[in-house]
């Protein structure tokens, strides 16, 4: 009765051969690494990797290899120090559209690799990094959108010759107010045909015969949608721009987006190349009407007051020539006449196209640039602490357009190096759809991040050790059988780990630690029942048979309803209690199956061949 | 080695009425702290920053206060976190430009009166809404994972161990809940992961008692059910003491060197394995026993009703 068929025990063999396979290239430390890729323009290639080579090797830094990876650059250095020295150098010579950023490289040999077995990756708890979680505000996502469309009805309007007296943007609506009712039905007919994502409706508001603009339900969630996957995308650009390596950039919950930026030290800095608004905005001066009437209140309705950084008002169109969301490229430099910051700026076809009729059309008229920057403050409301969103836009530099612009052209009037810079990369990367907040962050530093794997692994081994020498004591032959099976489990929840491509966080390491204990359970419960049939008298080998079979039901009940609890865990989970839920869960599974079928198949093959065998146990 | 070699023949149930009042006593003082002085809630529940940094010198606490509160952060709580070199200062939501970036104001306001560098080891920053969302999806996890359980149980045993088994594990999250608010220790999201694992341990220890229990209201022919219920526990009392034991092991090394970040978790868990060792024991047997379950309620249903069933249970 304790015989194994041939395939049970090659199947324990192989799954623990299979185990050890996977688990293998967890053992093998990453190097310390600088990562070049290359954006839209520039080309990872030999001529590149020469170059880093030479470059590194003037400045006699020690670098243990370079390597193609696709479209990535990885050389190879000893430790961190060098690795922050190799990094200064190659930001310094590389020039062009190239990300150069710190990493870990793999050192698992390539035949383990070729077969698909890599090492698990690490969480920021272990490896040290930034973790971010944005809030995307998607009422102004909805505004910004309704926005647009204002300023699309001026233009349609116009075109189509139907005179309005204003357009004014609500929180969810646009009200457009006409002279007379006739003009304001040829609006409403126009409208309705043009846009049919629009609920349109005629409205008199006081005396002025009005439509109302709202977007239906499908658009607003289309706009919420677009505004989040836009800003996943300008986000990832504007990592890129950082320089860091394996970056997580992902959407959470409706609203949500989570950012992992492994490594990155400077907070400061990533939360304000992340969090920024900044973008571009090119006004007509409106030269018809005096700015001081403006300013004393006779504003006229198609144009605003906006002031330049100097304090001085302009009244400038309240049509926006362009926005910054046609520029694709922009760097900055210094003016080689005047020796200014200013920022070169590349528009995409349409913003050419348009700048270039626009600029055309007012050859001898002023022309703004506007710097727009939305900020978030927390004011206190009648008590209560509210969040206040406010706009800031100034002008930047007002300049008499001398010739027709178009692709290419340059804006000056930058406080310094640093903002021309900043802002440069904000208009490269794209601009935000929406305004984002930070509204949690999760930071480890380096030296925190190693103290967490040494004292983890230290936790598990020292845990492990103890459950060996107390099983062996306790259940002599038997625990030694239940410590094996242990191991196994160990090596089994690794390999899983590796093969899910799974995170592995300090709570993870908790979660296998607690694995540790309770795998053990199965085998107490098999082995005390064992005890029992012995100590009524059964055969050995009866007894190996019944405590085997008797402790089955017991053990998957048990086990399914801790299952309960870590599904619960992670359902509820935010990114580290998930480590914890995944490690239980897969250490529930893998000790199923090496504390009944491992156990069973070696406890079978030490006794299952004799005839009255006596057993330790 | 088998400390526990004879069958052991403990009266468990005897004692049930005292460990009843004993529970109960805990029960109230617990809740009691509960409502009257609630959980000390780290930064994850309340909102608020976190920051740990590392001195390469002793790091003197009260310079660090005094420059803290100099530069209007008057408000922080400063302390010693592990070794007389890492400080760990919390800072509840003000009403400041920009919360997000509150944590680099304060690191740069200390490193800048100061000559050496000095090491950013840890910086958590939760906003009040996703403390509050925090909160609130906690408490809703634990009622799931009691839900949940609570089907399973009925499924596989039925109803009245169900109950038991949920009375169990309330009783060993509210101890654990008391025990965190009596000694004000911090509750963060680390302990809350480590009260659903209880959950899970405990209801796995409460389980095996149980299947053993139903084994022997099958197996023995004679007997009350509470010297049923007695045999039962006693059958499964080495094992208990086992798993508990090699639990117990593991976590205490998890307590000892899994470092500071990680001690309110195995506190929690220590103190859950103890409770729910207990508690399968003298709470769902308990409750299992009180509801007077008998062999009929366990007997598959084609059999039933054929035998002449005593009050107690026992069949003659």
């Amino acid at each position: 009765m304790n015989h194994y068929p041939m395939w049970k025990n090659v199947l324990v063999i192989a799954v623990i051969f299979l185990g050890g396979f996977f688990a293998m290239p967890n053992l093998y430390d990453k190097d310390a690494a600088v990562q070049v890729s290359a954006g839209r323009y520039g080309k990872v290639d030999l001529a590149l990797m020469s170059k880093v080579e030479s470059a590194l090797k003037a400045q006699s830094v020690a670098y243990m290899g370079a390597e193609l990876q696709g479209d990535r650059l990885l050389v190879r250095l000893a430790d961190s120090t060098t690795q922050l020295k190799a990094k200064k150098i190659l930001d310094e010579t590389i020039k062009g559209d190239y990300t150069i950023a710190l990493n870990l490289a793999s050192t698992t040999p390539p035949w383990l690799s070729g077969m698909g077995a890599e090492a698990m990756n690490l969480g920021l708890d272990l490896r040290g990094g930034v973790h971010f979680l944005m809030d995307v505000d998607m009422d102004a996502a909805i505004k910004k959108a309704l926005e647009g469309l204002a300023s699309e009805f001026r233009g349609l309007l116009r075109d189509e010759k139907i005179r309005y007296k204003r357009i004014q943007t609500e929180a969810d609506h646009v009200v457009i107010g006409f002279r007379n009712s006739e003009h304001r039905d040829m609006a409403l007919a126009k409208i309705s045909s043009e846009y049919n994502e629009l609920v349109v409706e005629a409205q008199d508001m006081g005396t002025t015969p009005s439509l109302v603009v709202r977007l239906t339900e499908v658009t607003i969630r289309e706009t919420k949608t677009t505004a989040l996957q836009q800003n996943i995308i300008t986000l990832r650009n504007r990592i890129n721009e950082l320089g860091v390596a394996e970056p997580t950039v992902q959407q959470q919950g409706d609203s949500r987006i989570v950012v992992q930026l492994p490594g990155v030290q400077d907070t400061a800095q990533a939360k304000k190349i992340l969090g920024g608004t900044a973008t571009l905005e090119f006004r007509l001066v409106d030269f018809e009407h005096d700015v001081q009437d403006a300013v004393k209140g006779r504003v006229p309705a198609t144009s605003k007051i906006y002031y330049h950084r100097d304090g001085r008002p302009y009244l400038l169109q309240k049509r926006v020539m362009l926005t910054g969301d046609h520029i694709i490229n922009s760097g900055s430099t210094l003016d080689s006449e005047t020796g200014t910051p200013t920022v070169s700026v590349t528009l995409d076809g349409k913003g050419a196209r348009i700048f270039s009729k626009v600029t055309g059309d007012n050859i001898g008229n002023p022309m703004a640039v506007v710097l727009i920057e939305s900020k978030t403050e927390m004011r206190k409301v009648g008590g209560k602490l509210t969040k206040v969103k406010r706009i800031d836009a100034k002008i930047i530099s007002v300049a008499t357009i001398r010739d027709q612009l178009s692709k290419k052209f340059q804006i000056t009037g930058l406080d310094s190096g640093a903002e021309a810079s900043e802002l440069a990369l904000l208009l490269r990367a794209g601009a935000l759809a929406a305004p984002i907040e930070i509204v949690e962050e999760r930071t480890v530093g380096p030296s925190l991040g190693q103290d967490n794997i040494d004292k983890g692994f230290q936790s598990v081994m020292i845990g492990f050790a103890f459950v060996l020498v107390f099983m062996v004591i306790w259940y002599r032959v038997f625990g030694a059988v239940a410590n094996i099976a242990l191991a196994a489990n160990l090596i089994l929840i690794v390999a899983l780990l590796s093969l899910l491509q799974a995170t592995l966080t300090l709570p993870g390491i908790a979660g296998i630690v607690l694995t540790v204990g309770m795998a053990v359970d199965a085998n107490v419960l098999i082995f005390e029942r064992i005890r029992e049939e012995l100590r009524l008298g059964n055969s050995p080998q009866a007894s190996i048979d019944v405590g085997y079979s008797k402790a089955f039901s017991t053990i998957a009940d048990a086990n399914i309803t801790t299952l309960i609890a870590a599904v619960v865990l992670f359902g509820f989970g935010t990114g580290s209690i998930k480590g914890f839920a995944v490690t239980l869960s897969l250490g529930i599974l893998t000790s199923m199956f090496t504390a009944i079928m491992g156990t069973r198949a070696v406890v079978n093959s030490l006794y299952g061949g004799k005839h009255r065998p006596k057993l330790s146990i | 080695m088998q400390i526990l070699d004879k069958k052991t023949d403990f009266n468990f149930m005897s004692k049930r009425k005292v460990a009843a009042v004993f529970s109960i006593l805990l029960l109230l003082s617990s809740i009691t702290s509960l409502v009257m002085q609630g959980l000390n809630f780290g930064i994850d529940f309340t909102g608020g920053t976190m920051i740990e940094l590392s001195y390469k010198e002793e790091a003197k606490l009260g310079s660090i206060r005094s420059t803290l509160e100099k530069n209007g952060y008057g408000d922080a709580i400063v302390q010693n976190f592990g070794s007389i070199h890492d400080v760990l200062i919390r800072l509840p939501i003000l009403e400041t430009e920009n919360m997000a970036e509150l944590s680099n104001k304060i690191v740069a306001t200390l490193q800048s009166g100061h000559e050496s560098k000095i090491d950013v080891r840890r910086v958590e920053f939760v906003g009040p809404q996703v403390g509050e969302e925090l909160t609130e999806q906690g408490g809703l996890a634990m009622l799931y994972a009691l839900i949940g359980i609570l089907i399973y149980v009925s499924l596989r045993f039925e109803y009245r161990f169900a109950i038991g088994s949920v009375v169990a594990l309330v009783h060993d999250v509210l101890l654990t809940l008391g025990f965190f608010s009596i000694l004000q220790l911090e509750f963060d999201l680390t302990v809350l992961a480590a009260i659903l694992a209880i959950i899970g341990y405990s209801l796995n220890d409460t389980i095996v008692v149980f299947d053993r229990i139903r084994e022997t209201f099958l197996k023995m022919r004679k007997g009350t059910s509470e010297v049923i219920i007695n045999r039962a526990l006693n059958d499964t009392l080495s094992r208990t003491l086992m798993t508990s034991a090699t639990t117990l092991l593991v976590v205490t090394s998890l307590f000892i060197f899994g470092g500071e970040v990680i001690h309110a978790f195995s506190i929690a868990l220590m103190l859950g394995i103890v409770v729910g060792t207990y508690s399968s024991i003298y709470i769902a047997s308990n409750t299992v026993l009180s509801m007077g379950v008998s062999k009929a309620d366990l007997m598959p249903p084609e059999k039933d009703g054929e035998q002449d069933i005593n009050e107690d249970g026992s069949q003659v």
